[in-house]
């Protein structure tokens, strides 16, 4: 639905994003992920047809964004950054209009408009100025009209930023909601929204994709091995580690930092092994106490921070 | 062309803001007291005259209305670009425009409907002063005809004027800004036409042709010239001409 190929955008002698290419497929939610100022809202802005790239080609359900723009935009749906709304019009008119422009059918328009402020749950809120609402309910007025013209691709760029956490739900749900008929790219640099909604990611920094794909597949690329935390009370936490070491599938045992003798250990195994069972066996052999057994996920926190900071981070550091 | 939206949603704009209520209100209070003034002075004069049997012929279309059109230019050249300046600027300060222009449809059509809303406006703030004429009127016998072309002449000239602020709205993400420049031209191409009387013969003529309110006063004298409504129409062109390329510089800067 979406295919980026070399895309690449200079602002003067600053280059925004550099051969970014990446594709989604229809029907599909993609998570555009980077840091503040990684060049996530100037892509999403050439794919709106905002502005034009410097180089390379984006085509949005099978029309180029710069030669067929006109097609481009009768498909999309977009959300830009900080949600500018007209604040001296009512939230119904407004609707209107943009259903109006969009090219919505006059006979359809007043029940396009009525189905997405129901599914943004406006409705309440139809006849007030936009300018007199609170934050949460412009960003659910700006969803709104993304989606008033029914549009088969969404571009939304930081949907909850500003939201109060329930807000943030009900807009999640809401994107969720919208998978399968429509093909949704949303930004954000909350990472939990992100494993929650979408099915996979692009990782954007600096301009450059740092890596794409499913969330699992990428996880299991860069963590390639499975964790637990063992905590186990022994007189010698030495004899301890050396036990845990010879248990079949273990790759390597660590101290957990800040643990100096209590005897807390991450037990790293091969993807695919569980090896609680045998830990808690062989703690009940030696009768020694096993006070924590933990399997630690492995979060697209951790492959984030890995792939954008180019540091491995300890996943303790970064799933608190 | 999807013009009739814009359009409206730019009357919305207009008429929920307090903007177009002020600007009519404004507009309408200076008109009145030229008005007044302008029409009390004449029927002095024409009392005195009546008594003074050497008197000479005195026109109320002449004597109240000429001058008042005359007026209505310098009041114009000050509220309009207050009228335009927030066509385009406010759109770019608040951000709207990143979706205004990927909407589906042309830059040519988002121009065209904000300066036909312009237009509305001020066509109404125009209509509104056929109080003036319906109350003299009231006194004497007018020439309708004279005044309907003075009033062509006005919306031509107004034409001009908001197709520059238009254009000036669309150079700057600041009102002011906006406002100052439209300004700054409108004076300009008023004044050209004072530098006239110290430039040689062929380059004064050019100076006076290029003069916005100079092809009114044919229009306020109630005479209807092709070469007034060609300059009119041809200075709205231009100035829309250079508002689109304005409005597209964004596709090619950068």
């Amino acid at each position: 639905m979406i295919e980026v190929q070399n895309l690449t955008k200079h602002y003067g002698p600053l280059t925004a994003i550099r051969d970014v290419s990446f594709s989604v497929a229809p029907g599909e939610i993609v998570g555009f992920l980077g840091p503040n100022g990684a060049g996530k809202s100037t892509t999403m802005r050439i794919l709106s047809c905002f502005m034009p790239a410097s180089g390379g080609t984006a085509k949005v359900a099978g029309y180029d964004v710069f030669r067929e723009s006109m097609e481009v935009r009768r498909r999309i749906g977009y959300l830009p950054e900080n949600v500018p709304l007209y604040t001296d019009l009512r939230v119904a008119p407004y609707l209107e209009f943009v259903a109006e422009i969009k090219g919505v059918p006059r006979g359809e328009r007043k029940k396009r408009v009525a189905d997405a402020m129901d599914r943004c749950r406006i409705a309440d809120v139809q006849n007030r100025l936009i300018g007199k609402l609170s934050k949460g309910y412009r960003q659910r007025v700006g969803l709104a009209q993304a989606i008033v013209s029914d549009p088969a691709v969404l571009i939304l760029d930081e949907p909850t930023i500003g939201l109060d956490p329930r807000q943030i739900t009900e807009i999640r749900e809401l994107i969720k909601s919208l998978a399968g008929e429509h093909t949704v790219i949303l930004s954000t640099h909350i990472l939990p929204e992100v494993s929650m909604v979408c099915s996979s990611v692009v990782i954007i920094n600096k301009g450059v994709i740092v890596a794409r794909g499913p969330i699992d597949s990428l996880v299991e690329q860069y963590f390639p091995t499975a964790r637990v935390e063992v905590e186990i009370a022994a007189p010698s936490p030495a004899a301890v580690r050396d036990a845990l070491r010879v248990i079949p599938g273990v790759v390597s045992v660590s101290d957990l930092p800040g643990s100096d003798g209590i005897g807390r250990f991450v037990v790293e195994s091969s993807r695919g092994r569980d090896v609680r069972g045998e830990v808690f066996q062989l703690a009940a052999r030696q009768r020694w106490d096993l006070r924590e057994l933990r399997r630690m996920g492995m979060t697209l926190e951790e492959v984030f921070l890995h792939v954008v900071a180019g540091e491995q981070s300890e996943p303790e550091a970064a799933s608190s | 062309m999807k013009i009739w939206p814009i359009f409206k949603k730019e009357m919305r704009l207009y008429f929920t803001s307090p903007v177009a209520w002020v600007i009519m209100s404004v507009f309408l209070f200076i008109t009145g007291y030229f008005f007044y003034s302008i029409f009390g002075y004449y029927a002095r004069v024409s009392m005195q005259s009546a008594m003074n049997p050497m008197g000479g012929s005195l026109n109320v279309t002449d004597g109240v209305l000429r001058p008042l059109f005359s007026n209505f230019s310098v009041i114009l050249l000050l509220m309009m670009p207050l009228v335009t300046m927030r066509l385009f600027a406010e759109e770019r300060r608040s951000g709207t425009i990143e979706l205004l222009l990927t909407y589906p449809v042309r830059d040519g059509a988002v121009l065209l409907g904000k300066f036909l809303a312009a237009f509305a406006l001020y066509t109404l703030m125009i209509a509104l002063t056929l109080l003036y004429p319906a109350i003299v009127w009231y006194f004497a016998p007018l020439e309708w005809g004279a005044i309907l072309t003075g009033y062509a002449g006005l919306l031509l000239m107004g034409a001009a004027f908001i197709a520059v602020g238009v254009f000036a709205s669309s150079l700057t993400e600041n009102q002011i800004v906006a406002a100052l420049v439209s300004f700054l031209i409108l004076l300009m191409f008023w004044v050209v036409g004072w530098s006239a009387d110290f430039a040689g013969p062929s380059l004064a003529r050019v100076l006076q042709h290029l003069s916005l309110t100079e092809h009114n006063e044919s229009f306020a004298k109630g005479v209807f010239e092709t070469k007034d409504v060609i300059f009119y129409v041809n200075f709205t062109l231009v100035a829309l001409f250079l508002a689109l390329r304005s409005l597209e510089a964004r596709r090619w800067k950068g």
